[in-house]
Parts: structure tokens; sequence; C-alpha cells
């Protein structure tokens, strides 16, 4: 599996025009393979942005993979795909 | 002797893409739609240009191939040809980014194919050749003169256009020609042309003349 997501993932060490930037990173991700969960990550400020995952799962049956993420503003973010086993 | 064979080299050079003077790592990343994150753009963009142009527009292939041009007496790149129907739309606002990602992205693969005559590029070609900054240089110094070798970590580039909107490593994000431009004009501590002057439309119309026949690349990886 290769997820990439657009997020600033702001470290809350930088500035802009002077002013500190707020901390903002992805901290949580999970995968759902037909409703299970098969894969999570806690991530922090220590990934670039816009991170790329990679992991593997085993493709038993044709199914649903739900992604889902969480950042620091709460804003949650979700991304579905099939996956067809033939 | 030395030296006019060096100088006829300069003047000869093919042009090289920035892609020729890149680690194995970013090649891989660029080349590969799954993990170029500069994608994330072009995804949006498609999804922008869905919605608001594409009841006029049909397909923008080839089009990003044949800017920035001169239409009018203006120079007109890709950001001031979106800007033409949204004036609002600001250089390095997510909505333009995501847009010129996806125009170019458009003519992925299509050689730069300018009409751009030598009148029109004597400004910029002045400029490329003009020393600025503290530092004291020129474009040229570094790009014609200096490709291909090392600038403390780096490999120095032609400096050639074809991959922008690029996503750099350093701003962790994609940029146009013309942030890459400030880029090194920070770099030569020289004072910032704001984005759309003058000074930056003349330079990418040279560039774009210097850099015909590479294919665009866009949204290439760069450091």
């Amino acid at each position: 599996m290769r997820v990439v997501i657009q997020h600033p993932m702001e470290t809350g060490f930088r500035r802009e025009d002077g002013e500190r930037v707020k901390r903002n990173a992805i901290h949580s991700f999970t995968c759902r393979y037909n409703g299970v969960e098969v894969f999570r990550a806690t991530l922090s400020t220590g990934i670039a942005a816009n991170p790329y995952l990679r992991f593997f799962i085993r493709a038993g049956d044709t199914g649903d993979l739900d992604f889902w993420w969480l950042d620091d503003d709460d804003i949650e973010g979700t991304a579905k795909a099939r996956l067809v086993v033939s | 002797m030395k030296e006019i064979v060096l100088l006829l080299g300069m003047l000869f050079a093919e042009p090289r893409s920035g892609l020729d003077y890149s680690s194995e790592e970013i090649r891989k990343l660029q080349a590969s739609d799954a993990e170029n994150p500069g994608m994330l753009w072009v995804d949006q963009g498609a999804k922008r240009f869905a919605q608001g142009c594409a009841s006029c527009h049909a397909s923008m292939k080839g089009v990003a191939a044949r800017y920035p041009r001169v239409a009018g007496g203006k120079i007109v790149n890709l950001e001031e040809m979106v800007r033409h129907r949204n004036p609002a739309m600001t250089y390095e606002s997510d909505e333009m980014l995501a847009l010129t990602a996806y125009l170019a992205h458009e003519s992925r693969g299509l050689p730069l194919n300018r009409a751009i005559s030598e009148k029109q590029i004597e400004n910029g070609k002045s400029e490329y050749f003009r020393r600025r900054g503290q530092m004291n240089l020129a474009c040229a110094h570094c790009h014609d003169a200096n490709a291909g070798k090392q600038l403390g970590a780096e490999t120095v580039s032609q400096g050639q256009p074809n991959g922008y909107p690029a996503y750099r490593l350093e701003w962790q994000k994609l940029g146009s020609l013309q942030r890459r431009l400030r880029s090194c004009m920070f770099g030569l501590h020289a004072e910032l042309p704001p984005f759309g002057s003058e000074l930056l439309l003349e330079l990418e119309l040279y560039l774009a003349w210097r850099s015909q026949g590479l294919p665009i690349e866009s949204p290439a990886v760069r450091r």
C-alpha cells in the first residue's frame, strides 16, 4: 500500500514574517480493510510535509480500504479505495 | 585555445533538464505518479478545472508547451494566463498552484515549443547576464559556465524551466518558476523582485527560449 497525504506538517518551530507558525501535524493514521483495522501509525513533526507511507497488507478478499487521519487542529481526513482480488 | 573551446561549448551546449543533474532517489520520486507529491496538486487542479473551466475548455493538452509567450506586447506566462480569467488569484496560492500544475501536467512529455523571437528575448537575455546582489553574480555564472559542477552538496544545473511548477523538497510543496527564480536571487543577496514583475517575466521568457525542445516534466521533483 502506498499513501501520500497532502499536509503541511508544521513543526511549530518555523517562523513566517517573525511570527511562529502554530504546530499542526498529522498525529494518527489508520487503514481499515473491510472494516477491520489493518494498519495504524503515529506520526509527529519529524516527518516531512506531504507524508508518504508505505506498508503491506495481506489481500484476501475484494473489499473497501478506508483511510483516516487526524491532525493537531482536530481536522480529520479520509480517503477510500476499492481493492479487487481476482 | 582552451578558453575558446570552453566558450564554444557554452554557446552550443545542448539543453539538459534539471533531472539529469538529480540523484537517483529524486528521479525515482518524480517517475512514479503514486509517489510524486506534486501529483497531489495535479489532482486538485483537475477537480477545479472540471468545476470551473471545463464548460468552455475541452482538452488543454499542449497548451502549457506554448507558454510563456508574448501577446499584445506583454509577456504572458501560465500564471498570467490563468489570471486572465481569475484576476484575484495570486501566485503561490493553492488554487493557482493546483491549476498551473494541472495545465502543465496535461502537456507532460511534449517538447517546449514556443514561438519566441530573438528580438523578444533581448531584455531577458541581458538580465540573465547581468550581475546582481551582494554576490555580484549573474545567472550565467552558475548555470552556463558551471553547470554540472558541485556547489557544496548541490550539483549546479543549467537552470532549465521545463519541470515547473515543481515540487521542491526544500519548500516541502509545489512552487512556480518565479518562486524558484526568487530563491536564486535570495541566494545572491539581491533585491527580490515581486511575483509577476516585468523582470521575472522577461527572465521566464528567456529561459523558455533557451530550453526549446526539452520535454515538460511538471510536476517535477527538485531538491
